[in-house]
């Protein structure tokens, strides 16, 4: 990723000072560091471990604690710290987001790029791959895949890569396209070079921008569907933590604790709204032709 | 014309078969074995066998999924392996309240996203655009259940004013359909918002307002018109997006819609349901596509179809 070309083609500097102008895009950066933080940090911060189903965490009727001066945010339905719990589901949230988004970009990205500068029968062949993914119902797909297999953690985030990539290899290999039809490309296959040096060392640096873009909005569709997933209950699977999953094992108790679903859902809002409010930015900032469109 | 719709439907028929040949694949090759269900923990290795030959689940893969299309052309989707119903019939059954749920969201979505965008637009750039642009953002990022959950909670928990879930009257209909018109007005907040920027900026819409006419007039019998064109050709695309997400509406509200089918039947490895409901989902997929690329050329002569 920290490649050279990549500065020559975007001018980090100049990317991060017009990104500190755009107030939204400030507050999603400030946003995603904190649940970062609070990620790496969790074990420091947590006043209690997250599986600990305290004694004291239940009212005397069994019911689950509102907040309150020792459980800041409440307890769960089996007296857990709920406080604790949404620290260490944020880790499951980043994990997720970032491996399962990471292969989707990585799938999405090879596919478009060989069947932008192959053409012909490659890209035939790949392209009506991608048309076919697209008339999937996805999250039918996703849900039946996850329930299907034993969900684990890193099942869950393949299954979203499988689900995920589409998106990214049709602009991905919109872009190869125009770029291989450029006058340098020709120009290098003419000096010698050979496929993999023009397809790694000319053609990608163009479309890191696009890539860096669609990373971060990606990030923020990944959020959603594994919290959609564990709130079915075929995603992340408990005692490990994961804000989706946290609403599945208490929805039963939503009407008498409602703060029991409503706060893992904001902490879900919040970190896609930040992901998606720094990717929209970085469009902006990134992409001369989409500037002052919407 | 038809030329192009000829082409266009071969295509789709191709891809038709393409997503069955995947999820026949995907669910013949998934370790979850339909037989062990359907016979229960307690059966006898010959039961199950009996079982598994019955339905034709001991052929090869090529030969189970050539039988599987000629039931298609023969409008046969196969039985439920533990309902015994007709899939095409159980899903027949079903369609009337998702196509009626489709109906609603998307009537909610229109008139909640497009209000939503056409008050940026005039108000562009001052404190009410960039209050519904940030709520635009925040209905593109809030997972449904969430908002499910939360629509629940205030109008029906605690406001008392809709049925917690169910189907059948108006009433049961309100809270999903507003829920996903909440959810998916962003999207048409800003391609209205877009739209009809440009549009305020044409030479006829100066006209006018030279002429005398008021800005709300202008804007809502010059502008809106116009605008609104290019949104509604989005309308296919949306067809397919909530198709997409109706198994999570559906279980939370008790809709008896075809995604509460599909959930029921994942849990139950109830393989032709799956496969019914994931067909008919990507054929609402496909024909939304291409209603919205069949549409463009009318809203605007200067795309050719090719």
């Amino acid at each position: 990723m920290a490649n050279g070309s990549v500065v020559s083609a975007a001018r980090p500097a100049g990317v991060i000072s017009r990104l500190a102008k755009h107030k939204p895009a400030v507050f999603g950066a400030l946003v995603i560091l904190g649940i970062v933080a609070a990620a790496i940090l969790a074990p420091m911060i947590a006043p209690f471990a997250p599986d600990d189903q305290m004694f004291d965490g239940l009212t005397l009727e069994g019911a689950p604690m509102p907040p309150d001066g020792k459980f800041l945010m409440g307890t769960d339905l089996l007296g857990r710290d709920l406080f604790s719990r949404i620290l260490y589901g944020a880790r499951t949230s980043l994990v997720i987001g970032v491996v399962a988004n990471g292969l989707a970009l990585l799938i999405g990205t090879l596919v478009g790029l060989t069947a932008g500068y192959f053409g012909g029968w490659i890209s035939a062949v790949l392209m009506r791959l991608t048309d076919l993914m697209m008339a999937f119902p996805a999250l039918l797909l996703a849900i039946c895949l996850a329930a299907i297999f034993q969900p684990s953690l890193w099942i869950v985030a393949l299954v979203i890569a499988l689900v995920n990539w589409v998106q990214t290899a049709r602009v991905i290999y919109a872009e190869t396209t125009a770029i291989a039809a450029r006058d340098f490309i020709a120009a290098e296959r003419t000096l010698g070079a050979g496929t993999g040096r023009i397809l790694f060392r000319h053609i990608l640096p163009h479309l890191m921008p696009t890539i860096i873009v669609w990373g971060t909005l990606g990030i923020s569709t990944t959020v959603l569907l594994e919290a959609t997933l564990s709130f079915l209950g075929v995603g992340v699977q408990p005692p490990t933590p994961s804000w989706g999953n946290i609403i599945f094992e208490n929805q039963t108790y939503f009407q008498s604790a409602p703060w029991l679903v409503f706060i893992p859902g904001a902490a879900i809002i919040l970190l896609a709204l930040a992901f998606n409010l720094v990717g929209d930015a970085l469009r902006d900032v990134l992409d001369p032709t989409q500037r002052g469109r919407a | 014309m038809a030329a192009y719709l000829a082409r266009r439907l071969v295509q789709s028929v191709l891809i038709l078969l393409g997503v069955s040949l995947i999820t026949f694949l995907l669910l013949y090759v998934l370790p979850a074995d339909p037989v062990r269900q359907i016979a229960g923990r307690s059966a006898t290795p010959e039961t199950v066998e009996n079982i598994r030959r019955q339905l034709g689940l001991d052929q090869p893969f090529l030969v189970q999924y050539g039988r599987y299309l000629w039931g298609l052309l023969h409008g046969d989707m196969g039985r439920s392996y533990l309902q015994k119903t007709e899939v095409a019939a159980l899903v027949a059954s079903r369609l009337p309240a998702t196509l009626l749920l489709m109906l609603g969201a998307i009537l909610s979505e229109l008139v909640i996203g497009l209000s939503m965008g056409i008050a940026a637009a005039v108000w562009r750039g001052k404190w009410p655009d960039q209050v519904l642009m940030m709520t635009s953002f925040i209905t593109v990022s809030a997972p449904q259940f969430v908002v499910s959950l939360l629509m629940l909670y205030v109008f029906a928990v605690q406001l008392r004013w809709f049925p917690i879930g169910g189907y059948g009257t108006f009433a049961h209909l309100v809270l999903p359909a507003l829920t996903l018109g909440i959810l998916g007005s962003g999207w048409y907040a800003r391609m209205m918002r877009s739209s009809m920027i440009d549009v305020l900026r044409t030479d006829f819409i100066r006209t006018a307002r030279a002429k005398g006419l008021s800005r709300s007039r202008v804007v809502l019998r010059h502008g809106l018109p116009n605008a609104i064109l290019p949104v509604i050709a989005m309308i296919g695309i949306d067809i397919g997006i909530f198709m997409g997400g109706i198994v999570v509406v559906e279980s939370v509200f008790g809709w008896p819609g075809i995604g509460q089918l599909a959930w029921q039947a994942i849990q139950r490895v109830d393989i032709p349901i799956i496969m019914g409901v994931t067909l008919v989902s990507a054929c609402a997929i496909v024909l939304g596509n291409l209603l919205a690329d069949v549409l463009a050329p009318f809203i605007d002569p200067r795309i050719k179809l090719r």
